[in-house]
């Protein structure tokens, strides 16, 4: 039995398609990312998922229980970490520990060894109201009180949004552990850059899943000719390259700019090709592709970019 | 279950003494409001000043003038010459009544001839021009009763006056029922559903909906704590008007503790209902300001007596509970009737409870659509 499956789930607001026909299966002990901009349905989907809200079409079901009928069973087996940082301000770490493992009906001592790696932590700050703590503390508290009642699906949702790079590791480490002990994990991100610390991926664009596989398969199924290109003028070296014929794609990145080829060529070639077109160029290198640029390009190729 | 129970109740309580304001709303508001009431809202006046056309200028035109002083309600501003001055102490403001007696004032009352005497108050404040007025008008006729006697007129109908379970008129007899009534609702309607408006604002409400809990459990334990402090503030208000302005409770306390909790239970259910149809603090805030503090100070009966308002008005009224709630109160309180006398008003109270209970359970949501 999976943790999650779902068959093409769509949900509109309005005249808004927030999901088109989505679907995935993640299986138990299961570390899934749903890799996405703002905006592209992640939220949507976890609230169809923790049976807040109904699905216009498609089924789902979660740890086997069909997520409109059997919402009540749903309820008592999955924790639940919303976008927005959810628990009482003004309630202490304890108070709120205490009080969502109560609702759940068990104790913190009872299922301690689940979040003691995480509360030792936040122990120093036990009686701080939640509200005071800092942006990593809080996640951290969040997915204890998510985790307190030992669930079966966790479902994550930006957990790392507005934290600091530190506690962003930290977190992802803490994912791992849990995931060893049985703990299926569907977590949510903005940050390309995390989705290699999942076993599986879904890159999830304007409601639609453009591709699911694993981090690694993603980068090796992408066999394009990918080139790095550090310039000074990147906005004319862009300009110029898009009407190049020889250009697939090219899109900044950071302070790059990544540049995929329509045929294969050496880094050397494309320097002579930029050469020719008199804008300076400081620097061209063939780079492996990164979730980023596999993202981009999966998304260009569904949509392309206008000028 | 209880355990759950108990926790939400633990965690509500928490919410509420760490919240100041919640904490002015719940103790400062009843106390200030009573207060105020009783204070600053007084119908009764004491020296107010008055000016004398007197044109008869004889002895019992004197008396007359220094019976209207002697209450200590009245106090001579100034005694005035010629019709044209009368104006002038409205327009300074020095003056809030003219008494105008008339030419040949002591022969005419003893030879039994009419004699009018005019008062003159301001309008443009016609509130305090007919507490004056009336005032004088009662002065006048205890100086005629007075005058006759001595001179044995036969003819004269006696008119004696008795303001029963309220002899003095005092206006603590109607604010304190009334501002019970008030707080009530606030404490009752206005904090819960505000404090459930605050989970759905927060994103707490997600993850309650997200738990084995059932939703009756997460209303009732959000709203028990604050069932109790509205019958705390009852009773404060009662101690208050009773220790402060001599208020009585005439009736069975038990009838009037029941019936407060009954119309908690009104005030609650209005409250859950207001929640369920407001995602935010500021939605639920100006339904229960709007939808119901306004219409219950001013269409209760309260303050307005409600037979004298348009049609329209006295039907909105008829619907409210503190209508129904206030009427029990001055019931029990000041005229000490028993049940037999306010089971109407409680039976129409009871059918609110369950009508609203009714649309509570078809509004609430398991969801957050």
């Amino acid at each position: 039995m999976s943790a999650i499956t779902i068959n093409n789930i769509s949900k509109s607001y309005g005249d808004v398609l927030a999901l088109n026909r989505v679907s995935f299966n993640v299986a138990k002990g299961e570390l899934f990312g749903l890799i996405g901009p703002d905006g592209a349905g992640k939220s949507t989907l976890f609230r169809i998922l923790t049976t807040l809200l109904l699905a216009d079409e498609g089924e789902g079901y979660v740890v086997g229980h069909h997520v409109v009928n059997e919402y009540k069973e749903i309820r008592k087996k999955v924790g639940y970490m919303p976008g927005r940082f959810s628990l009482y301000q003004d309630l202490s770490v304890e108070e709120n520990l205490s009080f969502f493992a109560t609702i759940f009906g068990t104790t913190i001592q009872e299922n301690y060894d689940l979040v003691k790696d995480i509360y030792v932590q936040l122990e120093p700050f036990r009686t701080r109201p939640a509200g005071k703590l800092s942006g990593g503390m809080k996640q951290k508290l969040a997915l204890c009180c998510a985790l307190i009642h030992r669930p079966e699906v966790l479902f994550l949702d930006e957990p790392t949004t507005g934290v600091d790079a530190v506690s962003r590791v930290e977190f992802w480490d803490m994912l791992q552990k849990l995931k060893q002990k049985g703990i299926a994990i569907l977590v949510s991100t903005p940050y390309m850059d995390e989705a290699t610390r999942c076993d599986c991926i879904a890159l999830i664009q304007k409601g639609g899943i453009l591709s699911i596989n694993s981090p690694q398969q993603l980068i090796d199924d992408f066999r394009r000719p990918l080139f790095a290109i550090k310039t000074s003028a990147t906005y004319r070296m862009l300009k110029a390259l898009r009407n190049a014929n020889f250009t697939a794609s090219a899109l900044p990145f950071g302070e790059n700019i990544h540049l995929i080829t329509t045929s294969k060529m050496t880094p050397k070639e494309v320097k002579e090709h930029l050469d020719e077109l008199n804008i300076p160029v400081e620097e061209v290198t063939a780079i492996t592709a990164t979730i980023e640029d596999v993202f981009l390009e999966l998304s260009t190729l569904k949509e392309p970019i206008k000028e | 279950m209880l355990k759950v129970f108990w926790a939400f109740v633990k965690k509500e309580w928490y919410h509420i003494i760490r919240d100041k304001r919640t904490l002015l709303i719940l103790f400062g508001m009843p106390i200030a409001q009573v207060l105020l009431f009783g204070f600053a809202i007084s119908t009764e006046f004491k020296g107010a000043r008055i000016d004398v056309l007197d044109q008869a200028r004889d002895d019992t035109s004197q008396q007359l003038i220094a019976h209207l002083q002697s209450s200590g309600h009245f106090e001579l501003n100034r005694l005035l010459t010629s019709e044209d001055e009368m104006e002038s102490g409205f327009k300074e403001g020095s003056t809030k009544l003219v008494v105008v007696i008339p030419e040949n004032f002591g022969a005419n009352l003893y030879s039994g001839q009419p004699v009018d005497i005019q008062f003159v108050a301001d309008g443009s404040d016609p509130n305090n021009a007919n507490t004056l007025v009336q005032y004088a008008t009662t002065m006048l006729n205890e100086f005629q009763k007075d005058q006759s006697a001595s001179t044995e007129n036969p003819f004269q109908i006696q008119v004696e006056n008795r303001m029963l379970y309220n002899p003095q008129l005092d206006s603590a007899y109607t604010f304190v029922p009334g501002t019970i009534a008030l707080i009530l609702l606030i404490v009752c309607a206005m904090l819960t559903s505000l404090t459930i408006a605050r989970e759905k604002e927060l994103g707490t409400m997600e993850i309650l909906l997200v738990s084995p809990l059932p939703p009756l459990l997460i209303i009732l334990g959000k709203v028990a704590p604050y069932a109790l402090l509205a019958f705390l503030d009852a009773i404060l208000i009662l101690v208050l008007g009773n220790f402060v302005f001599k208020v009585p409770v005439l009736g069975s306390v038990t009838l009037l503790l029941f019936c407060c909790l009954l119309y908690v239970v009104v005030g609650l259910s209005l409250g859950t209902l207001i929640s369920t149809r407001s995602s935010s603090q500021q939605q639920a805030m100006m339904a229960s300001l709007m939808g119901l503090m306004m219409p219950s100070l001013i269409l209760s009966g309260f303050i307005f007596p409600l037979s004298s308002m348009p049609g329209v008005l006295e039907l909105i009224g008829q619907i409210i509970p503190a209508t129904y709630f206030i009427e029990i109160l001055k019931g029990v309180m000041l005229r000490g009737v028993g049940l037999r006398f306010v089971y109407h008003e409680i039976l129409i109270l009871l059918i609110m409870v369950l009508v609203l209970l009714l649309l509570t359970w078809k509004n609430f949501k398991v969801r957050l659509q």
